[in-house]
């Protein structure tokens, strides 16, 4: 392998029923800021059936160029058609760093072209950069078990690439007017060869949970110990309209379901307001809520670490806190309330 | 189709390891059932290890089980509110071997020692309960599990339950332990650095303190608190019987609590994290409360027999021995092929020549003295602690005129004759 | 049907607790556990054993110990395990595992055929999901990750459908055979094992295999030397500046933080994100 042959920063767009989802719009902006440090052209990969017409959009998020296979075999995601087409693309025109939303099908694509090319791959990372020194990509994630980032490198293979959970960058705003080339590409796999047919997508139009959507979280962990502190916060984010998180421990206690978790094997949310409550604040459940507006801690360990990632900080017994804000927020919000909602448990 | 053993040992703590540690060894075909998650995830133990029951055992075990650290000095504190008496003993040819006694965490001790007997031949499986024995003909000939197709056989059942023992209970064994013939005992692992613990305990590694705590620790209700030095943590605990703590409607956390924040022992403990928090009964009748120890194909043994010496906090020592004896009683049954109630009471007989039958004789009226008189840790430690400070207190008063002041004192609430009783009876049960 | 499932054995992270002041981890109290997920594809191999017949064989890369997590499974109900230990296989990143897993399952191909392969979504010490989808492009079948219903199995016709979790909902696939699946939690509950099942296990002794016993393999794919990706450096998370602290009485902190939080009030009228 010829390192000096692999240029560009590549983003894989995944679409999902012909529409680009927002992660791919992100990993744009992200991509962006590498590709200008080491002055070459971003790229967006965008496959699918009657998606052409979306590729241009891509510009106005910063992408220079556009890598497009539009063919009905490619209408459904698909691991061997999609691992193929992509894997055609890597070895057709060298990319040096290639980037993934880590959604179930970013990870499982990621997946199979790491291997079909033969190359590293990191997984949900946080943080992207380049060393301009060694002209090497910097992936960085919330590291096995611990509060410490650790950076993975990949010296002698490429592309170098990373799954980024979504919501984590920002998405840009898009510049109008801006262009851009695409660059038009076919498959070659025929239906009759495949070995795997999707026969039905069902979506869930009412998710019981919205996290990545609510505009005030408030999240437990396991400082509130048991079912009865669960009740307690609760009863908060009733009265807030707010949407109940959780930290993973109180998922694997038991005392709610996996969509409720935040972090980062569960969902990355930017809330305008983000209580945390009785949370210790560990890199894993940080990395899910870092970026919302405004995270009030409470907790009554003054050295827990998640006062470094709040605005305000309260140390405090939560079980003798939260009735008294339940109760004053009852009080002053009287009236505003919607009314019959009931937080999303 | 239920698999059929020479023996089935029900509880992987220190006496039914030792058993089927010893069983293993002289080929039987050994099951022991733990309900854990492993030996030992469950056990809870203030943390020292008696080297030599255990040395008859596995020799020279030290080299390789689990130890925190060796005992080189032994401390007693009598703690009033805001003062205490101490004595100590520190030899430092207990540094070294064959040692004298050791700290240990069980959670790692007890999986180790498990292993020891699986290497042996012993099978081993985790995460099963033995809920019954099976009872044919007046004979136990297995015991059921709570898993499905969970019957399984053997000559012998050795029961190792631990204090509950629910097993030698559905047998008639004994009833119910009544709330003075258990102490309820709630501990504490807490992470402290081990260059801490050699500052504060005055040690150096390798050497590890134990310190038995009197008085003000327990509210005044008969029991005692402990400090456990171990690598890179200490074992911090408290023991009532239940009996007190329910007259004194006190939670055993609010017990652990108060003994953690008094000014004599917070020092110590400072700065420290808590690990694990354990609460667990401890057999305490003694003497007076052992069940029956042996039927027709069973044999019970360590706290489920009540082998616990509550004075010295001696129990894992006999758990060991009795474990220990009960398979080479066994062993010796099957010989013969006979492991009815009559060959299998020599068990009983050797029990009794023991240590354990010597030592459970010789305290057997301890804790029923001191529960019964409760001025000894609610008047004396308190009072003797007033007497050291009148005594050592420089303020230009005679020291006679102290002593005729403290001995006021240690009078005035039963006279001098209600003292002199109460000192011999405390001595007449622990000599 | 012979199903092969790889599980590995993990440090149980809900127990590994992290000092948030000295970022140091306390690795000493945390037992090695089977990869939950893992636990979770036996099960559905199990119960696809019961209904197709066949054999359930546990594959695992790792240490000695490692032995205990294919006893686990075997108390699960698996027939029979198998471990590749060897220094040559430490230090491997996700795409020298699956090299040394693909070589190892070859070989079990070619000695009992293997009709489908299992594998966790994901394991919780690394939480990559990369191994599963990796196998699969080795041994070019097709991999249906994030399954979370075997739906049906056509052994004659040689297909599977699945479902599969999707953001928002599932899909249904549909597979020819072999093929691999990665499995989620909700696929089944992991039944409490029989005694005999327990006393098997406890006899248990898996086949350990070291390189040499696998054929042709290349050393360089192997282990450290085999793994594209290495890590750089290590650092605990940048400290933000760091909270306002709300002091005071509980009182006190509670009025504060009402005057704070009120300034948006609005975001307490209607709930966000729900249509
Ligand atoms: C691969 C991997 C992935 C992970 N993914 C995630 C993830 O997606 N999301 C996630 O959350 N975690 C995740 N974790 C786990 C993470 O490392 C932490 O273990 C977890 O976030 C801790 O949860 P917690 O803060 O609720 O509990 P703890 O760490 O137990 O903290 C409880 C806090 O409550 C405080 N407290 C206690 N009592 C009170 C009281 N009365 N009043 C107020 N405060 C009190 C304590 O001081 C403490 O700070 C992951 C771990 C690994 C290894
Ligand atoms: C806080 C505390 C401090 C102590 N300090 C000391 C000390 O410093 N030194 C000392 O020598 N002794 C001490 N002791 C006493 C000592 O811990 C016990 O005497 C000793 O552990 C008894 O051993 P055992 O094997 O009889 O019972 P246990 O150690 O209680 O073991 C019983 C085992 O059986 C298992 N089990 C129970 N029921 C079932 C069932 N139905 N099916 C399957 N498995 C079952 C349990 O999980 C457990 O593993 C202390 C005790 C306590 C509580
Ligand atoms: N060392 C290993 N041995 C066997 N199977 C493994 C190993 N590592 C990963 N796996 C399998 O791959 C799945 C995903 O692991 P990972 O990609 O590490 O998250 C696990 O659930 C296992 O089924």
């Amino acid at each position: 392998m010829n390192i000096e042959e692999y240029k560009d920063v590549w983003v894989f767009i995944e679409q999902r029923d012909g529409q680009i989802i927002d992660v791919g719009l992100e990993l744009l902006g992200a991509g962006r800021d590498l590709a200008d440090k080491l002055e070459v052209n971003l790229c967006g990969v965008l496959l699918g059936h009657d998606v052409k017409d979306s590729a241009s959009d891509l510009f106005s998020y910063g992408a220079d160029k556009v890598y497009v296979i539009d063919d009905p075999i490619l209408e459904k995601y698909r691991t061997e058609t999609y691992m193929k087409a992509v894997g055609d693309l890597v070895r057709k025109y060298k990319p040096e760093i290639f980037l993934y939303g880590a959604t179930s099908n970013g990870k499982d694509l990621a997946s199979a072209v790491a291997t079909e090319v033969m190359t590293g791959l990191t997984a949900d990372t946080t943080l992207l950069d380049v060393n301009l020194e060694k002209r090497l990509f910097e992936a960085s994630r919330p590291a096995f078990g611990g509060n410490i980032m650790a950076t993975i490198l990949c010296k002698k293979h490429r592309p170098q690439m990373a799954t980024v959970r979504p919501k984590v960058m920002k998405k840009p705003e898009p510049e109008e007017g801006r262009e851009g080339e695409i660059i038009e590409e076919k498959i070659t796999l025929k239906e009759e060869d495949l070995r795997t047919k999707v026969l039905e997508i069902v979506r869930d139009a009412k998710k019981a949970v919205n996290l990545e959507e609510a505009d005030v979280i408030v999240a437990a962990g396991k400082g509130i110990k048991d079912e009865k502190g669960f009740n307690m916060v609760k009863e908060l984010a009733e009265v807030l309209n707010a949407t109940v998180g959780a930290s993973r421990d109180v998922v694997e206690a038991g005392l709610c379901g996996h969509d409720h978790q935040v972090g980062q094997t569960g969902l990355t949310v930017t809330p305008k307001i983000y209580f945390a409550i009785g949370i210790s604040g560990a890199v894993q459940h940080v990395v899910g809520m870092q970026n919302s507006d405004m995270i009030i801690a409470i907790n009554n360990d003054p050295e827990a670490a998640i006062f470094n990632a709040a605005h305000y900080g309260i140390v405090a017994d939560a079980f003798q806190i939260v009735p008294m804000l339940t109760e004053e927020f009852r009080k002053a919000l009287k009236g505003e309330e919607a009314g019959g909602v009931t937080a999303n448990v | 189709m239920s698999e059929k053993f020479d023996v089935i040992v029900v509880g992987a703590g220190p006496a039914g390891t030792s058993c089927a540690y010893t069983a293993a060894k002289n080929g039987l075909k050994v099951l022991l059932i733990e309900r854990g998650e492993y030996p030992g995830s469950k056990n809870v133990m203030g943390g020292i290890l008696y080297r030599k029951q255990l040395e008859e055992i596995i020799p020279e075990f030290w080299k390789e089980a689990p130890i925190e650290r060796p005992v080189v000095e032994q401390r007693f504190w009598f703690l009033d509110k805001e003062s205490m008496i101490t004595t100590s003993y520190k030899g430092l040819e207990w540094a070294k071997e064959p040692y004298n006694n050791f700290t240990v965490l069980r959670a790692k001790f007890d999986k180790w020692f498990a292993d020891k007997a699986v290497e042996q031949g012993a099978l081993l499986i985790n995460e099963t309960v033995a809920t019954e024995c099976i009872v044919e003909d007046g004979k136990v000939v297995g015991v059921r599990t709570d898993r499905p197709d969970g019957d399984v056989y053997a000559d012998v059942v050795v029961l190792a339950d631990g204090v509950n023992s629910l097993l030698a209970k559905q047998l008639g064994f004994h009833k119910e332990w009544k709330p003075n013939e258990v102490a309820l005992t709630v501990m504490e692992v807490l992470k402290l650095p081990s260059k801490t613990i050699n500052e504060r305990f005055n040690v150096k590694d390798g050497q590890g303190v134990s310190v038995e705590i009197f008085g003000d620790a327990t509210h005044g209700i008969l029991g005692t608190g402990f400090l456990y030095t171990n690598k890179d943590s200490v074992n911090i605990g408290v023991g009532t019987t239940l009996s007190g703590m329910m007259k004194k409607k006190l939670k055993p956390y609010e017990l652990l609590e108060h003994v953690k924040q008094h000014p004599m022992i917070q020092p110590y403990i400072e700065g420290s994290e808590t690990q694990e928090y354990l609460a667990h009964l401890i057999p305490e009748g003694g003497f007076n409360s052992v069940p029956k120890l042996v039927g027709n194909g069973v044999i019970v043994t360590g706290d489920a027999a009540q082998f616990v010496n509550a004075i010295h906090r001696e129990g894992s020592n006999m758990a060991m021995s009795s474990g220990k004896i009960a398979a080479e009683t066994i062993v010796k049954a099957k010989e013969t092929g006979d492991f009815s109630e009559k060959t299998l009471d020599s068990y009983r007989t050797e029990i009794y020549d023991s240590f354990i039958g010597k030592d459970l004789k010789k305290y057997k009226d301890a804790a029923h003295t001191f529960e019964e008189n409760p001025q000894y840790f609610q008047e004396y430690v308190p009072l003797m602690n007033q007497a050291m400070n009148t005594f050592f207190t420089v303020d230009g008063t005679p020291k006679w005129e102290k002593q005729k002041k403290i001995i006021a004192k240690m009078t005035a609430g039963r006279g001098k004759i209600g003292l002199a009783k109460d000192m011999y009876k405390a001595w007449k049960a622990v000599k | 049907m012979n199903i092969l499932v790889c599980i590995k054995q993990v440090p149980d992270t809900k127990i590994i607790k992290v000092n948030p002041k000295t970022n140091t981890l306390d690795r000493s109290s945390a037992p090695a556990i089977l990869n939950p997920y893992d636990a979770h594809a036996v099960e559905e191999a199990v119960r696809l054993r019961e209904i197709h017949g066949g054999k359930v064989i546990v594959l695992s890369m790792g240490p000695p110990q490692a032995r205990n997590a294919i006893r686990k499974c075997v108390e699960i109900g698996a027939d029979e395990g198998y471990l590749i230990s060897d220094r040559r296989f430490a230090g491997a990143d996700t795409l020298a595992t699956s090299y040394a897993l693909f070589k190892a399952i070859e070989k079990l191909q070619h000695e009992q055929g293997i009709d489908l392969v299992l594998c966790g979504k994901h394991a919780i010490d690394g939480d990559t999901g990369q191994v599963g989808p990796g196998i699969a492009r080795r041994m070019e079948i097709p991999p249906l990750t994030n399954v979370i219903k075997v739906e049906e199995v056509d052994l004659e016709g040689g297909k599977l459908k699945v479902r599969r979790k999707i953001e928002n909902g599932y899909e249904l696939i549909q597979s020819s055979l072999p093929c691999l699946l990665t499995v989620e939690k909700e696929i089944n509950e992991v039944a409490y094992s029989p005694l005999p099942n327990m006393l098997r296990a406890a006899r248990y002794e898996p086949t350990v295999w070291t390189v040499d016993d696998l054929d042709d393999v290349d050393i360089k794919q192997l282990g450290l030397k085999g793994s594209p990706t290495i890590v750089g450096k290590m650092w605990p998370p940048e400290k933000s500046s760091g909270a306002e602290m709300i002091e005071g009485e509980a009182k006190e902190q509670v009025e504060k933080l009402l005057a704070i939080t009120l300034e948006k009030r609005e975001l307490f009228g209607v709930k966000g994100g729900e249509k």
